[in-house]
């Protein structure tokens, strides 16, 4: 008997999110998977051929209505547990989008929901974080009942393509609530790379002081290719914007560089970038945290290293 | 009446550096501060903070759990808050367990705000309110870092991935808190005095009609792989070098 596995695809209308590719390798590391990707869209023709490629995918349905033009949870979360109920899985990426959405499915199907799985060791056994990180759990679930989960991006790598999934459009019979509307998004515009899925990432602590500093660090993005982040302390004091928030109850990062810059490392931010392979630290204290996380650290002023990094690597290349 | 509920949990104080038991059965709790969920006390807040505007004329706090959990309780009446509720039981709740049961207390109560915490710092779960939103049939805001009520809705701003979001909602709804929504106060001693003979209520699990059952069991608990101490480098070309040798840059 396959494990028929329901996927709620995150876009943005017109191009599929990274996190759903990553959720498809989650997916498949359940055993007997069968993996069925939705995607509540307006016009979802683009994001589920997109969909329809991820390699080890066999069908996407798309749920096209005018009331999904913003992904609310309200919205979806009813037709999402009517068609849930073919399903033993029901999967979403631990993104804002997911844990908004994804327990309101499970509260639906009365189901449990398992949020930010890390690895998957059985079709009942998975792992996942608990206390910012600093457990690391497993838990099982009972066999055969359906279970509802989140998954931590950065534990897995993004599908490939390659596949050819059949994409079927289909309707659902739920009463669409009017109770919830969607007034406004401010997205910062940046043509840096996306923080979350970024190979590079520079980021910036309490310690630069003005948001006018932050445009130090990035200048030096802009030399590595790299994506900019930030503390909590960074974002509160509004040197940064709050999308560039890192750690717990921010972002959290796989990649390959991430340089932390005046930034202390409290439990909260390292959660965030324990799976960054490389870390670098710049701190002025060398009895500073993050030192003990650090693959190479610098103590040292962060005012005369950034702009004499970024002097450096300008004249290498 | 006009009425706020907030959910308060206690928890392992945020300062503590949590540690998992040598055998795997948990983390060491015994003789660690426990306090109020960060995210929970700023639910408090706002509760009160929406009260003290003229917006609400009550705000209830509840809190399910073992009998120690009544010195959150008593923190959140300090803080401010008019009356308490304390569900009673010594197992573990599950997120959905516990949106059952604050479904129960917001029948009881009919507010036309619940606030609670986006996630509580123990279990990371983050699905709490959103359980509570569904059941109830009602909206959610999640993730809130600013609440305007207007009449009979309110205007959230979300922290969401992409920036902020803003949403309007009907009331009654369901509104998660986000850190920067406010800044919780800091209780007075007198206030602790007064909040010693504000109305505590204890009901328990059974009584309220639902069931502690354990879907989730949580086999082994292991701490998590330790990243080892790199290597020091005493200035930027070092650094540039170092860099360079992992094909970093
Ligand atoms: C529930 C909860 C959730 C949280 N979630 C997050 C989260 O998601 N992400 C997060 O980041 N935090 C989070 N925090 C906050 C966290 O606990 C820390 O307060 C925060 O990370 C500190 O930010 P910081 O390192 O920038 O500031 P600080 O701790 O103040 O550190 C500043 C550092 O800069 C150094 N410095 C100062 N001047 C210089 C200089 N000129 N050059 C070089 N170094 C210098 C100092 O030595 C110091 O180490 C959370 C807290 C709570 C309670
Ligand atoms: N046992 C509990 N008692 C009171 N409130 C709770 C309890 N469990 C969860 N909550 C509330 O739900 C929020 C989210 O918790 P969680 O879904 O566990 O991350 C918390 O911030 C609390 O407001």
């Amino acid at each position: 008997m396959p494990n028929k596995i329901l996927l709620i695809a995150e876009h943005d209308g017109a191009r599929l999110n990274l996190a759903t590719a990553k959720c498809v390798t989650c997916a498949r590391s359940i055993p007997e998977a069968e993996i069925t990707i939705a995607v509540f869209a307006a016009d979802g023709a683009a994001v589920a051929a997109e969909a329809a490629a991820l390699s080890g995918v066999a069908q996407v349905l798309r749920i096209d209505h005018p009331a999904h033009a913003q992904p609310l949870a309200a919205t979806i979360a009813p037709q999402a547990a009517k068609l849930a109920v073919d399903y033993g899985y029901v999967l979403g990426p631990s993104t804002t989008f997911g844990k908004d959405l994804m327990p309101r499915i499970a509260a639906l199907l009365d189901a449990p929901q398992l949020s930010d799985v890390m690895a998957v060791e059985s079709a009942t056994r998975f792992r996942r974080p608990m206390y910012a990180g600093n457990a690391i759990v497993t838990a099982e679930v009972p066999t055969g009942a359906r279970l509802v989960a989140t998954v931590r991006t950065a534990s897995f790598e993004a599908a490939g393509t390659g596949g050819s999934a059949v994409i079927s459009t289909v309707s659902v019979d739920a009463d669409l609530p009017s109770h919830t509307r969607f007034v406004s998004l401010s997205a910062a515009k940046s043509d840096r790379p996306d923080l979350q899925t970024a190979a590079r990432v520079i980021s910036g602590g309490r310690a630069l002081g003005s948001a006018e500093n932050f445009q130090m660090l990035y200048r030096l993005a802009d030399r590595l290719g790299a994506a900019v982040g930030a503390s909590r302390a960074a974002v509160d004091a509004g040197y940064a914007a709050n999308d560039m928030q890192v750690g717990q109850t921010g972002k959290i990062i796989a990649p390959e560089l991430y340089m932390a810059f005046g930034i202390s490392g409290a439990i909260q931010h390292l959660t965030g970038i324990k799976d960054a392979r490389t870390i670098v630290a710049v701190n002025k204290d060398p009895e500073a945290p993050i030192f003990e996380v650090a693959d190479i650290g610098l103590v040292g002023d962060l005012f005369q290293v950034v702009p004499e990094l970024e002097k450096l690597l300008s004249q290498s290349q | 009446m006009k009425r706020i509920l907030v959910s308060i949990k206690r928890v392992v104080d945020y300062n503590v550096r949590v540690r998992v038991k040598p055998d795997g059965s948990g983390v060491v709790t015994d003789g660690v501060k426990m306090s109020i969920n960060p995210f929970d006390e700023i639910a408090v807040e706002e509760a009160l903070r929406i009260r003290e505007r003229g917006l609400a004329e009550e705000v209830v706090v509840a809190t399910i759990g073992p009998a120690d959990c009544q010195q959150q309780l008593r923190t959140a009446l300090a803080m401010g808050a008019d009356r308490a509720l304390h569900v009673q039981t010594e197992a573990a709740i599950e997120p959905l367990t516990a949106a059952k049961v604050l479904l129960k207390l917001v029948e009881r109560e009919q507010p036309l705000l619940a606030i609670l915490g986006k996630q509580a710092i123990d279990d990371d779960s983050s699905q709490t309110g959103q359980m509570l939103a569904a059941l109830w049939n009602r909206p959610q805001a999640t993730f809130a870092s600013k609440v305007e009520i207007d009449g009979d809705m309110a205007r959230v701003t979300r922290e969401v991935d992409a920036g902020l979001e803003t949403l309007e909602v009907d009331l009654p709804a369901v509104i998660t808190t986000d850190l920067r929504l406010n800044e919780p106060r800091y209780v007075k001693l007198p206030d602790i005095m007064k909040a010693k003979k504000k109305p505590l209520e204890t009901l328990d699990l059974g009584a309220l009609g639902v069931a502690a059952v354990e879907r989730i069991r949580l086999l082994r608990f292991e701490p998590p792989a330790q990243r080892t101490k790199g290597t020091m480098v005493k200035d930027v070309n070092e650094l540039v070098d170092a860099l360079r040798k992992r094909g970093l840059v």
